[in-house]
This record gives structure tokens, C-alpha cells and sequence, in this order.
């Protein structure tokens, strides 16, 4: 019975279509609902939590224990912190026509040059020596994001290749920083970065709702969103507009760099190890993979912060219910390819076009029957 | 063999000119060629000059021997980066194709059965992706993004663990060597290679359809507006990639003798660092099947001379080999200013 139940997204899909018909005079806002971009990614996520209540009842239960709020739902936000981190970066780098590969690698670089300070400090206990070894890591990783920055928007380089250096190299350097051993440290402040709690929620979490919270103020509440996403749109009319186009391409990839720092520190947080080659391997496409069920386009211009959070839900969700179902989790990325499958073909513009064509033909029908 | 052929090529370029002087004058087109030439020959005069039997038969036909996968691999990208796609599915078609190879063994099946079936699997996922990229319009980069989780997963589902490989038609392959006493050998994985790179290089330079590509990666709507069968060739060169890759996963099997479910991780990346080195365009319309084999020669010979240097640990590849894409990716930048 485990295997069958994931895949109603796909199977699930046509389900909700003869509502409209069904319903009357509801068909108007019902259909604006399926047309809704998160309408499809949304559904993924709701019948993956209802899967995996149907099999474990308690899944959804929050408890309150030692005074921290344990469950499934806050295993979710805490799981969901580093790739949301990462994603968030990535929407912004998308949105302006790029692509970041190099977040993995800078995740583990981030978390070499953090561990190796702080295992080679006399006080690893210390907030001063914590404090001071992010701060290092997280300037190594603005210096990349200005090494990525400057590539694409100075140099001209494509984002793929010019984010592909750093891809190849990065994870070398974490190596060379490390000497190629995995580092491991006992520091009571660092580890309360990814399993601490504060007010009962997980720490990791808060600290990922922070730097959202500030990403969408930032965008949607200055006119940052808006150059991004003309520069997005149009690079060259956005310049001739008086719009400083490379300063916005650089901006980004600094960004990204930093988020996805912040997101190597949580990463190697967790399980208080620099893990050169293995930090944050295939995030990248996993980011990428949560902007673009999103409904951001790779295209670039306009771009949705709540869609990649959704997005990054998804995933995570995806990820927490499979072990649930019992489905080896070396299975994840099956199920990953079908989500990813049928969440592009429902948002791609032949099916849209396809369903939009078929919504108008039902709504002729009942028209004639009524005459 | 790759540096004969270039050679041969330029004359033709420069045919139609009557004074010796423009006939040397080169195609800028070949200039990234020749600087990955230029560093391969480098490398090849410092390896030479630091270790002792750097520069023997053996070594070199180890070269070809052990990336023999990654210039079939290489040479199908090679294809997909020339409309201006991407394929970062190949490292796990790599990976489904040994393990269903394997697991076909296991069961008793022939070689007869096993490897056609083998490379038949990539060319299928080549196809599905072609039609995702073509049909309903996803970026190429989300599409084989999906094949890549899609191959990897079903891998896990085919062979969980490693399974060894018994056949007798593969342990004869892996072991078959023709050549000299000296060492100067090929085995049958280097001639697939060969004789891959000779029919690419054909199809490329010396049929519509190398032309089709060619045009479709300079401008897709142009292409379109020639009346060109852009819909076939999309389509077609992701099918490229994938039996390329099917082909490079029956090679891999021949290699290790074994069906594993995480081969090939991060194998998408060095075929596609070798493209980019051998001096082809990630946007499309420039490039040559051969310089891609350059460049697999170029990442093969820093794992060479890592390993004769011997003191040197292994991430030195990794940032070799990334601090050579930043040269390249810089050098091709600038011709292109230049050019315009």
C-alpha cells in the first residue's frame, strides 16, 4: 500500500477539474483558483501531509516537551531551513536571467572555514569564538559571491559557466581548508544553531524566517524587486531606463553567496561537522528545483518569494513523508522526478493553453442546455 | 588522432584565399580550439619534462583507455550544447545503464540482450526529454534535471547494491587488449570512443542535420524561418546525449565490471567541463566535437600528472580543473569582445 500512495499529484490532477462544472456559480472563482500558479505545487504539498497522516495519524500532532514544540510540522520548518536559505538567494539570482550553481560548494566551504576556526581555537564554547568564525566564513563567502558577481556582470560571462568555476573549484578549496578531513568540533553555541530552540520553535527555523521576512521586505517594500525583475525582463532596455543593471546582477550573486553561507553554518550546525565533499551536494538543483515549482521562471523577470517557499515545503515535505511511508529513502529521488515532472507539465504553457481551451468548451456546454 | 584532423579542417577555411599570407591567417572560430591545444601541449611538455615516462605509449593509451566513457559522454553534450541546451542527465543514465546491465546479468540474460537493452535506456530518457524540451516547451536544464532524479531513482530500484558483473562477453571485453609490447595498446572501449568521435564528427561537419544544429544553436526563430526541421533536431540531439550516455554507461560496466547505483555522480559536470574546455559555446552555435575531446584529454591529463606528482592530494584536481575553466571561460569572453 506504501507505493501506490505518493503518486496521486499526478493521478490526482484531473480530480479537481469537473468541480467547476459541478458548482455553478462557483466555476468563476474556482477556476481563477486552478489558474493560480501555486494552485498545482499547493496540492502536491497538501496530498503528501493527508498521505502521510492517513499513515501515520500522529504525523501532524504538536507537542509541547521540555518546553520546545516537537511534531511533525516543526520538523518540516527546522528540515526546510537550509534549503530555504539557499532557494531564497537562488530566486533573487533567477529573477535577474542567472543561475547559481556554486551554493553547494560555498555551503561547504562556509562550513570548513567556520569548523576549522573554531576546532582550532583554545575556547570552542565561547560565543566571542563562534561569533568571530561566522563572521569569517561569511566573509569568504561574499568575497565568492563578488568573484560570481563579477564574472556575469562586469566580465559577461554566462551564469552557468561563470557559477560552474566555483562549482568545480569550491568544493577543492573546502578540502584544502579542512586538509581534506571531515572537522569535527564540540561548541555548545554553534550547535544551537540548527538544534537549538528559542520560544519553543527551532532555532534553524527562526533564523531562515528572519532572512525571508527581511528578503521579501526588501523586495516588495523597496524598488530592489522591481529592478531586479525589469533587469530580469528586459537587461538592456532596464539600463537604458537609467536602471544600474550590473550593480543588480552583482547585488544578487553576493546575496545568494551570503544566504547560501548562512545556509552552510546551519548545514554543518546540524550534524557539527565540515563534511567538505558531501556539504550541500545537489542543493543547487534541489533550490533550483523549489523556484521553479514556485512558478518563478528561468527565464527570468518576475519571481515569487512565497512560491519558493512553497516550493521548498514541497520538497522537504516530499522527503519527511517517504521515510514515513516506508519507502527507502535511496527512493526520494524517484518521487522527486515525478513531482518535478508533473508540476512543469501542468505549468507549461502547452498544457495551460490545452486546459484553458477545454475549461472554455465546458463552459459552453451548460450555456446550450440552458437554451 | 584529434590534433591530425584539426589541421585538416583549416585549410578549408581559409581555401578560397589566393596570398599564403590569408591563407595562414586562422578561422577565429578555431581559436579556442587551439588554446586548449596549447595547454594540452603544455601539459604534456611540463609532464614531459618533470617525470620520467610521462611522455610513454602507455600513458597515453591509458589516457584514452580510462575516458573512454567520459569522451562518449563528452561528445553527446557536445550535441546539446550546440543548439544551446544542457543535459545534466547523463551521470545517472551512466549509472542506470551499468545497473541495469548488471541486474540483467544477474538474471541470466545474454550480452546479446543486455547491452543493446543497456544503451536502448538512454536513448529512451533522451527521447522523453527531447519531448519535454520540444512538446511542452520546459527549460532544458528542469528537464534533465527530472530525467537525472528519474534515472538516479530508478537505479536505486533496479540495483540497491553494487552487483558485480560475471559475463563472460564483458570480463572478455575488459580484458582485451590489442597493441605493442611497449605498451602503446587499445582495448575495445577506446575504439567505441574512437569510432563515436569519427561518426559525431561526421555528422556534425558533413550532413544537414550537423548544419540543423549548428543553425538551431546560432538562432532558434532564424532556423525556424529557414524552414528548417528544428522540431526533429531538438528533439534528436537530447536522443544524442542519452544513447551517448546509454553507450557511456555500457563502457563503465566494461570498465568497472560492476553495476553500482552511485556511479557517475558529478559526471554531467566534467562532460560538461570538457565542452567548455575544448572551446565550446554554452549559448550554442560554436564549438567542434573534437575540441571536446581535447578537452576531456586536458581533465584526464591533470588526474595524470596529480598522480605522477604523487605528493599532491586529490582536491588539487578539483581546483586545477576549476581554476582552467575560469581561464577558458575568460579567454573565450574576450575573443567573443573581440569579434564584435
Amino acid at each position: 500500500m506504501s507505493s501506490p500512495d505518493p503518486t496521486p499529484p499526478p493521478a490526482g490532477a484531473p480530480a479537481p477539474a469537473p468541480a467547476p462544472v459541478a458548482a455553478g456559480e462557483r466555476r468563476f472563482s474556482l477556476g481563477a483558483l486552478v489558474r493560480h500558479r501555486l494552485f498545482w505545487p499547493l496540492v502536491a504539498l497538501v496530498v503528501l501531509l493527508v498521505a502521510s497522516v492517513v499513515k501515520s495519524p500522529q504525523f501532524l500532532q504538536v507537542t509541547v516537551l521540555d518546553g520546545h514544540l516537537f511534531g511533525g510540522p516543526v520538523d518540516i520548518l527546522r528540515r526546510s531551513a537550509v534549503l530555504l536559505l539557499v532557494a531564497l538567494g537562488m530566486t533573487l539570482v533567477i529573477a535577474t536571467r542567472g543561475i547559481d550553481l556554486s551554493v553547494g560548494a560555498v555551503m561547504a566551504i562556509a562550513g570548513a572555514v567556520a569548523l576549522t576556526q573554531i576546532a582550532a581555537s583554545p575556547s570552542p564554547d565561547s560565543v566571542t569564538t563562534v561569533t568571530t568564525a561566522i563572521l569569517s566564513a561569511l566573509v569568504v563567502c561574499l568575497v565568492i559571491g563578488v568573484f560570481n558577481g563579477f564574472m556575469v556582470s562586469v566580465v559577461g560571462i554566462q551564469p552557468i559557466v561563470a557559477t560552474l568555476v566555483i562549482m568545480t573549484a569550491g568544493r577543492g578549496i573546502a578540502m584544502l581548508i579542512t586538509g581534506g578531513q571531515i572537522t569535527t568540533v564540540n561548541s555548545g553555541p554553534y550547535k544551537t544553531l540548527a538544534s537549538g530552540f528559542w520560544l519553543g520553535l527551532p532555532v534553524a527555523a527562526l533564523i531562515a524566517a528572519f532572512f525571508f521576512a527581511v528578503t521579501a521586505f526588501v523586495t516588495r517594500r523597496t524598488a530592489l524587486g522591481v529592478l531586479i525583475e525589469s533587469v530580469g525582463i528586459n537587461p538592456t532596455a532596464s539600463r537604458l531606463a537609467g536602471v544600474r543593471a550590473r550593480t543588480i546582477i552583482w547585488i544578487v550573486y553576493v546575496l545568494c553567496a551570503l544566504f547560501a553561507g548562512i545556509a552552510g553554518i546551519l548545514q554543518s550546525s546540524n550534524i557539527m561537522a565540515a563534511d567538505s565533499n558531501n556539504a550541500g551536494l545537489f542543493i543547487e538543483l534541489d533550490a533550483i528545483l523549489a523556484v521553479v515549482i514556485g512558478g518563478t521562471s528561468l527565464a527570468g523577470g518576475k519571481f515569487s518569494l512565497t512560491g519558493t517557499l512553497v516550493g521548498v515545503l514541497v520538497i522537504t515535505t516530499l522527503t519527511l513523508s517517504i521515510t514515513i511511508l516506508g519507502i527507502p529513502v535511496s527512493a526520494v529521488s524517484l518521487f522527486k522526478a515525478l513531482v518535478v515532472i508533473a508540476v512543469c507539465l501542468l505549468q507549461s504553457p502547452v498544457v495551460r493553453h490545452k486546459m484553458r481551451a477545454r475549461r472554455r468548451a465546458q463552459a459552453a456546454v451548460p450555456v446550450e442546455v440552458a437554451a | 588522432m584529434a590534433t591530425q584532423q584539426i589541421l585538416e579542417v583549416e585549410p578549408q577555411a581559409g581555401a578560397g584565399a589566393s596570398s599564403l599570407a590569408s591563407r595562414w591567417q586562422l578561422d577565429r572560430r578555431y581559436l579556442p580550439v587551439l588554446g586548449t591545444l596549447v595547454v594540452l601541449v603544455l601539459m604534456l611538455v611540463i609532464g614531459g619534462s618533470r617525470y620520467e615516462n610521462f611522455l610513454s605509449g602507455r600513458v597515453m593509451a591509458n589516457l584514452l583507455i580510462n575516458n573512454s566513457f567520459l569522451i562518449v559522454l563528452a561528445v553527446g553534450m557536445t550535441f546539446v550544447i550546440l543548439t544551446g541546451g544542457i543535459d545534466l542527465s547523463v551521470g545517472a543514465v551512466v549509472a542506470l545503464s551499468t545497473c541495469l546491465s548488471a541486474w540483467m546479468f544477474t538474471r541470466g540474460w545474454s550480452a546479446a540482450i543486455a547491452i543493446p537493452a543497456s544503451i536502448l535506456v538512454g536513448t529512451l530518457i533522451g527521447y522523453l526529454v527531447g519531448l519535454m524540451v520540444h512538446v511542452f516547451e520546459i527549460q532544458p536544464f528542469i528537464a534533465t534535471l527530472a530525467a537525472m532524479f528519474l534515472a538516479r531513482g530508478l537505479c536505486y530500484l533496479v540495483a540497491p547494491e553494487s552487483i558485480p558483473i560475471t559475463d563472460p562477453t564483458i570480463v572478455a571485453l575488459s580484458q582485451t587488449r590489442w597493441g605493442t609490447a611497449d605498451g602503446l595498446v587499445i582495448t575495445p572501449s577506446g575504439v567505441v570512443a574512437l569510432v563515436v568521435v569519427a561518426v559525431a564528427f561526421v555528422l556534425l561537419h558533413y550532413t544537414r542535420f550537423g548544419r540543423t544544429v549548428y543553425a538551431i544553436g546560432g538562432n532558434e526563430q532564424s532556423a525556424r524561418l529557414m524552414g528548417l526541421p528544428v522540431a526533429r533536431t531538438k528533439v534528436l540531439v537530447y536522443v544524442i546525449s542519452g544513447t551517448c550516455a546509454g553507450l557511456g554507461g555500457f563502457l563503465f560496466a566494461v570498465f568497472s565490471r560492476s553495476g553500482y547505483s552511485l556511479t557517475g555522480i558529478g559526471m554531467e559536470l566534467d562532460a560538461i567541463a570538457a565542452v567548455v574546455i575544448g572551446g565550446t559555446l554554452l549559448t550554442g552555435g560554436s564549438g567542434f566535437v573534437l575540441g571536446s575531446v581535447l578537452g576531456v584529454a586536458v581533465l584526464g591529463l591533470i588526474q595524470t600528472i596529480i598522480t605522477f606528482e604523487g605528493t599532491l592530494s586529490s582536491w588539487w584536481t578539483k581546483i586545477v580543473i576549476g581554476a582552467l575553466l575560469l581561464v577558458f571561460v575568460v579567454l573565450q569572453r574576450l575573443l567573443v569582445v573581440r569579434r564584435r
